[in-house]
């Protein structure tokens, strides 16, 4: 699937995938990389390491710094593949330096795929 | 995006580390929204300033930044965590005022005017109509958009603090006339006279106008620290962080009457105030101040505190200059004689309150959302009158 880069790199991984937005700022712990939002889908799983697929951010953008402190703490993303994203994880990805996507039918990943993230040429290869 | 001769040369990393980072955000930022190049602007105004909601990643953020970073034009900052010098009083503890001075001191060194107040605009950081600005803190934008004629979108922490550190911000939104037009308009026939009014005002058109800009006609005569409350609950309630009012603010004449119509009646406003307040009478904080109180209204609480004593804990929140001023007009002394205190630097949406107050009385409809919300409170809101009162006396009169 072809997207929109955000911020270059790639990376492979198991994809975790959630419907729902996500919340950085209050809705994920930095220390230990697990989404801690009340009620959310993904409540209780770690995104660390995986890449990480979900239709845009939500909340504070402080959120951005969340992520920031998830990179500097080996807890964050493989990648972040968005269906259309927003201010707080765009400017997340970027300092950070996470590869990441938008543009993406997300319906089309499910969690456990193994995905392939070119976010130099904006592609997304997804095996399932 | 079309760059400029120095933006590309910020982006390509000559000018420093930070002004590189800070345009690969704002160029990222122009892609998703569509702008086709950058605006200069004339001032910042920058939030994520409280060090409990930047935390350690947050201050290592900043930090970097402040290596090489300097800001390009006029900058002020958001309230942080702490009087930052009276912590001790508002129960702050030392760890926590450590980290907040090493936030303080990184924004300080990239030439950040360290205001810590949400109110710019009543002291020194006042845009004209048609400047073109990069603030985040949404009621300042408000402000700066609807009651200034100011062109800002609403930013974030980080996307404001790029636009500081490089001059410009990406030309979309509401930088553009044609985004500022008026959909839909709210035809006021209650009468409002009470900053908690004009709170409960905006409480409802923000929560019915979606992501409409709302336009307003009606008996409508607010005075500043009215539109002032209003910029700041619309905007906490709604989307948007523009509203136009007949006759009264700059650009209202511009746009065409909308044609979707709301009438607000006193009904509308009474069933706003239910749904801010939570029943009962207990009172253990009081909070004036949100956004900063004026002078005006420092004079209005010093008169209603006048020989007078608090039972609860009151907060009076102000930016630092305008607390100077009420010290020489004697305003602070009859407010803190009453055993009142006033918060400069901070207030009661970005200290560390939470656990320490069951129920906040307010007269600010935004302070009622960030309270419940952030802080776990039940909230009363009502006039300056009402929370003296309860200040006074330890207890709401419903």
């Amino acid at each position: 699937m072809k997207g929109r880069t955000i911020f270059k790199g790639k990376a492979e991984g198991e994809a975790l995938v959630s419907a729902e937005p996500i919340s950085f700022y209050g809705g994920v712990d930095p220390d230990t990389g697990k989404i801690v939002e009340k009620d959310h889908p993904l409540e209780g799983q770690s995104i660390a390491d995986k890449i990480l697929v979900f239709p845009q951010g939500k909340g504070s953008t402080v959120g951005s710094y969340v992520m920031y402190s998830l990179k500097k703490n080996g807890k964050a993303p493989k990648a972040i593949i968005n269906r259309e994203t927003e201010t707080i994880i765009a400017v997340g990805a970027i300092i950070s330096e996470i590869p990441m996507i938008d543009k993406i039918d997300i319906s089309q990943i499910k969690t456990g795929d193994k995905v392939k993230v070119d976010a130099d040429n904006a592609v997304v290869e997804v095996e399932q | 995006m079309e760059l400029t001769e120095k933006e590309q040369k910020m982006l390509s990393g000559e000018l420093g580390n930070a002004k590189k980072k800070s345009m690969a955000i704002l160029l990222a930022l122009g892609k998703i929204f569509g702008a086709k190049n950058m605006i200069p602007v004339k001032s910042v105004q920058v939030a994520g300033v409280s060090y409990s909601n930047l935390g350690e990643a947050g201050l290592e953020y900043l930090s970097e930044l402040a290596k090489d970073g300097k800001v390009e034009v006029l900058t002020t900052l958001n309230p942080a965590g702490m009087d930052t010098e009276n912590w001790q009083a508002l129960g702050i503890d030392s760890d926590f005022a450590d980290k907040q001075n090493r936030v303080i001191e990184a924004f300080s060194k990239m030439g950040i005017q360290t205001t810590c107040t949400c109110t710019p605009y009543l002291i020194g950081n006042k845009p004209e109509q048609g400047d073109h600005l990069a603030w985040s803190e949404s009621s300042a934008v408000t402000y700066a958009n609807s009651v200034l004629g100011a062109y800002t979108n609403r930013e974030g922490g980080p996307s404001a603090l790029a636009a500081a550190l490089t001059g410009v911000t990406p030309n979309y939104g509401l930088h553009l006339d044609e985004n500022r037009k008026p959909d839909i308009h709210f035809k006021v026939e209650a009468e409002l006279k009470t900053l908690s009014d004009y709170g409960a005002l905006g409480y409802f058109i923000g929560n019915n106008c979606k992501a409409k800009i709302p336009y307003l006609s009606g008996n409508l005569k607010p005075t500043n620290d009215q539109l002032k409350t209003f910029s700041a609950s619309v905007v906490t309630y709604g989307s948007q962080s523009l509203f136009h009012i007949k006759d009264i603010t700059p650009e209202a004449g511009k746009f065409e009457i909308p044609k979707e119509e709301i009438t607000i009646t006193q009904n509308e406003i009474q069933n706003s105030y239910k749904e801010l307040s939570d029943e009962g009478t207990e009172v253990d904080f009081v909070s004036i101040g949100c956004p900063h109180a004026s002078i005006d209204e420092l004079k209005k609480v010093a008169e209603l505190l006048k020989g007078k004593k608090v039972k609860v804990e009151t907060w009076v929140a102000t930016a630092r200059p305008i607390k100077k001023k009420a010290d020489e007009l004697g305003y602070s002394k009859i407010i803190e004689d009453s055993g009142a205190k006033i918060a400069c630097d901070t207030c009661m949406v970005v200290a560390p309150l939470k656990g320490r107050f069951k129920t906040c009385a307010t007269t600010s409809a935004k302070a009622c959302y960030y309270v419940r919300g952030k802080h776990g409170m039940k909230t009363r809101i009502g006039s300056l009158e009402d929370c003296i009162n309860a200040a006074v006396s330890g207890g709401w009169e419903q």
